[in-house]
């Protein structure tokens, strides 16, 4: 197997990876535009997996679509819709069609999304999710029988530099760490103080760190952020900078603050690279490049 | 312990006695009486709001504790009133429902849907603390059961939608995890969380579940 993702990681250099959504129905053209915008300038594209716990056309598909345009996929998988049958299962097929890359997640609670009713599964977590890969990469799947042909992949998961209280989500880092990931995408930071001291701590283990970085399209949406997504906290400053232009410039003033932060992330060498989320705005990701004087 | 349970809205009720318009009421005066599901005020309440909509009710009993095998003989006691109606509406929890089924004819209609089993923490507030998964982890977990009181039942620490130590489904749920973190520290067996546990056994004892204590 070759990851393209993987040799990027091992590069030495700034790693950039970013993240489509698959459409909720059968239209995928936005989707796909987005990955042909996408592609060559990224490392990778992360496809969503039902997002917020909202259905959508799956994550695999949208890794297919992009293997068709030459572009890198990384699966995210999160643990919430399939037991281990089905996510291992899933696995075998990823490998088959040559998606090398999977980020497993516990994925959302069932109640956030739009099929509130509907039975969270979590046969799995993120970190037995992650041991089921590396079983499988050694030819056996998680109930101890062998595979007639094993699967290898390029495995990661998330983390939240910002979390309150932060001890046991680190505790859970390390048990990531421990799991089997080599590459860590975390929530999105915006204090780069914080994040540093983080990135002190992460140092100690042999993984590779991308940070989180969302795109912030209006002051409205930061606080907003704040407010209401656990793990997120735009510092004041950022948020009168945004309030400080017009309505319609805001959003540029967003490309420019997170470029402004991927190029000290840069510099200063803090981590290993950044995972861009626009979240519903994918077109304006080649300008946060830009911005970045990637 | 208690069975906690909750009223069907008086139109499912209504729906579920269709063509059965002769009805015997039965209460518990254990959990329903506690939770005031199927206590003796609630059977009465029952009674006249059946009347209301046009029903004739045959008779009416609250049983001491309806899950247990004296219910066959409160069954016995009451066989007139019961032959006189067409059905008998039971406003205990599903494990009377199921005794008093085994012991009568008539169809058995439940007035009431079993939520969860509970402790009564504070007076009127009744917490679920166990799942009855088959494989005790609280010696583990400081006594707090993270598949009870996580919203995902996750075993090896919090998810990420944790916040400031509430839950990512309710900011007035709190974190299982958050809890169970404060614990171990707070007893210097944070090593615990450390470890890892395997995905669990779902089959501990194969469904439908049964028991035989020699």
């Amino acid at each position: 197997m070759v990851s393209r993702f993987r040799d990027a990681l091992n590069s030495g250099r700034f790693v950039v990876t970013s993240e489509v959504a698959p459409p909720k129905g059968t239209n995928i053209d936005k989707m796909l535009h987005h990955i042909e915008l996408l592609k060559d300038k990224v490392d990778a594209i992360n496809v969503t997996d039902h997002q917020s716990s909202v259905m959508r056309f799956p994550s695999l598909g949208g890794c297919l679509a992009i293997k068709e345009q030459g572009g890198e996929p990384i699966l995210q998988m999160t643990c919430r819709d399939r037991n281990r049958l089905a996510l291992q299962a899933e696995l075998l097929l990823a490998y088959t069609r040559e998606i090398n890359n999977v980020l497993c997640l516990t994925g959302d609670a069932v109640p956030v999304g739009d099929h509130k009713e509907a039975k969270g599964v979590f046969d799995f977590d993120s970190v037995q999710l992650l041991r089921a890969v590396r079983a499988m990469e050694s030819g056996q799947d998680m109930g101890g029988n062998s595979l007639d042909g094993p699967v290898e992949f390029c495995a990661g998961a998330i983390v939240t530099p910002e979390a309150q209280p932060i001890e046991p989500q680190l505790i859970k880092f390390e048990k990531k760490v421990e799991a089997g990931a080599e590459f860590f995408q975390t929530q999105a930071i915006y204090d780069l103080e914080n994040f540093s001291q983080f990135m002190h701590y992460a140092r100690q283990f042999p993984v590779k760190i991308l940070a989180g970085i969302v795109l912030l399209s209006s002051a409205r949406m930061a606080k907003y952020m704040n407010e209401n997504v656990p793990g997120i906290f735009v510092p004041e400053g950022l948020i009168d900078e945004l309030g400080s232009v017009a309505k319609e410039e805001m959003l540029a003033k967003g490309i420019e603050i997170a470029g402004r932060m991927i190029a000290t992330l840069k510099k200063d060498a803090i981590c290993d690279g950044v995972h861009i989320m626009a979240i519903g705005k994918e077109e304006v990701v080649p300008d946060i490049l830009v911005a970045a004087g990637l | 312990m208690k069975s906690i349970t909750r009223q069907k809205s008086l139109e499912e009720i209504e729906e579920q006695l269709t063509n059965l318009d002769h009805v015997f009421i039965v209460g518990c005066g254990t959990c329903t009486t506690m939770t005031k599901t199927g206590g003796i005020d609630q059977v009465l309440e029952m009674k006249d709001r059946l009347l209301e909509i046009g029903k004739r009710v045959s008779g009416w009993t609250v049983i001491p504790i309806a899950c247990d095998e004296m219910t066959e003989a409160a069954m016995k006691e009451n066989s007139r009133a019961i032959k006189n109606a067409n059905c008998v509406l039971i406003m205990t929890c599903a494990l009377g429902v199921h005794r008093i089924n085994s012991y009568i004819d008539r169809p058995v209609v439940p007035a009431l849907d079993t939520l969860f089993i509970a402790v009564e923490e504070a007076p009127g507030y009744f917490r679920e603390v166990c799942a009855q998964c088959g494989q005790c982890i609280l010696g583990e977990t400081a006594g707090i059961c993270p598949i009870t009181n996580c919203h995902k039942g996750l075993v090896n620490g919090p998810c990420g939608g944790t916040n400031n130590g509430k839950c990512e489904v309710d900011k007035e749920k709190d974190c299982a995890w958050t809890l169970i973190y404060e614990r171990l520290k707070a007893q210097g067996r944070l090593d615990l969380m450390r470890k890892y546990y395997p995905p669990k056994n779902h089959h501990v004892v194969l469904r439908p579940r049964t028991i035989k204590i020699e």
